[in-house]
């Protein structure tokens, strides 16, 4: 099963789905935890695993079934797709709001 | 805050070898690897203490992924060589990877009387209901009605429940999963690995390619799903009643129990024989 190359088009939507953002960082005054989805593409086999279970629907797919990030921000870090990829190829990490934003 | 899970696998893995790894995509094979490096790491054992050694099939290909000591014996003699490691240097964690056919069909007499026996070895077997790697044969656990390469007209026979199997072999630990219950199959496969004596951790899985394909469940995900919902809690089940519990398998676990340890048996012999010997 030869590895999928990673396309223009998913990895810029990758770019932009985990762009910082900082409008929904405080909810009523409590910190919200923010997440960032991170896709290996040349690991992931597209098989759909990850966006079909996603509590959140976080995660769509393309019509490889392959994941597209959709809603980033509602990511709630339950890190079902990060225990359930048999690929090892998305991993979810805690978004460090304030140091992504002095970088940008 | 939690471990990036993704990061910790790749600790482990053999990063010269080819990724992606063999297996089709979404096939739960790679799902019960990460579960095992998991279970590994919340161990805290060092991956030179660690030996995993697997039979034939596509689940027989994980210890190439993995850096641990390993070997990828013969079909249905992971649990031979696993012996003869565990005897020669007891100090060893060994752990022994199998397909439902390599550990119940062609393998399944070492299968007994190792669980017999109860050496301190841990051994997990990935059951997808089939022989994968050779094309969709029927294998012990296949469902009876299923349809397989070689059951065209729908299986006749019936299936091995490999779990319970064990437990009947007198094995000391025994518990079920599935790759649905992640979180669940770490800490079955800890436990096994914690237990001393024979272990016995049976992950079912989803081989959507040559089981699913012939039986109208063609992708991961409606495995998956059919796993979560025929699976139901051991202590939950035991208060189901029988026709509740039909189609559904139970998942947990199902025995733990004290038992002299081969090893542990086998030095008393040797004391025994020494001192004979000195008289
Ligand atoms: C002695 C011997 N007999 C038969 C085979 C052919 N063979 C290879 S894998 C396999 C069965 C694989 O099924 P299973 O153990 O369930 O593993 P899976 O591929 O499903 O993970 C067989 C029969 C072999 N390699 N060696
Ligand atoms: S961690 Fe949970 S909520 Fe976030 S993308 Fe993964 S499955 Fe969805
Ligand atoms: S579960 Fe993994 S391999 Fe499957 S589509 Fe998602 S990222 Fe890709
Ligand atoms: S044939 Fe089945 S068991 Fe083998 S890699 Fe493919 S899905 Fe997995």
């Amino acid at each position: 099963m030869p590895p999928k190359k990673k396309t223009q088009q998913t990895a810029k939507q990758d770019r932009i789905a985990n762009k910082p953002r900082a409008s929904k960082h405080k909810q009523s005054g409590k910190i919200k935890e923010l997440f960032n989805q991170v896709v290996f593409r040349d690991w992931c086999k597209a098989c759909g695993i990850c966006s079909a279970f996603c509590p959140k629907k976080v995660i769509g797919h393309d019509d490889r079934g392959g994941p597209v990030i959709k809603r980033p921000d509602d990511c709630i870090g339950c890190r079902f797709c990060e225990l359930h990829c048999p690929d090892v190829a998305i991993t979810i990490i805690v978004r460090d709001v304030e140091s992504e934003r002095d970088r940008a | 805050m939690t471990k990036e899970v993704t990061k910790l696998i790749h600790k482990y893995l053999r990063h010269d070898k080819k990724f992606p790894h063999v297996w089709c995509p979404g096939c739960g094979n790679g799902i019960v690897l990460g579960a095992l490096i998991r279970a590994i790491d919340r161990l805290g054992l060092e991956k030179d203490e660690i030996v995993l050694a697997s039979g034939i099939g596509c689940s027989g290909r994980m210890p190439v992924y993995v850096d641990f000591n390993t070997l990828h014996t013969t079909h249905g003699r992971a649990l031979t060589f696993a012996t003869g490691i565990k005897l020669a240097k007891p100090s060893l964690t060994v752990i022994t990877l199998m397909g439902d056919g390599d550990a119940t069909a062609i393998g399944g007499n070492h299968f007994i009387h190792a669980a017999r026996r109860n050496l301190d070895l841990t051994a997990i077997i990935i059951n997808n209901q089939i022989y994968g790697m050779t094309g969709g044969q029927h294998s012990p656990t296949t469902p009876y009605g299923c349809y397989a390469t070689t059951a065209t007209y729908g299986h006749i026979e019936h299936a091995f429940s490999i779990a319970e199997l064990a437990v009947t072999a007198g094995a000391a630990f025994v518990a079920r999963g599935t790759v649905y219950h992640a979180r669940l199959l770490d800490e079955l496969i800890e436990a096994g690995i914690r237990k001393p004596g024979f272990s016995v951790v049976e992950a079912m899985s989803n081989c959507h390619v040559q089981f699913g394909r012939r039986n109208q469940i063609e992708d991961p995900v409606t495995m998956m799903k059919w796993l979560r919902d025929h699976a139901v809690a051991t202590e939950k089940a035991r208060k189901m009643k029988p026709d509740a519990l039909e189609d559904k398998f139970t998942i947990g676990v199902l025995a733990d129990l004290e038992k002299p340890i081969y090893t542990d048996e086998y030095q008393k012999v040797r004391d025994r024989a020494k001192s004979l010997a000195r008289q």
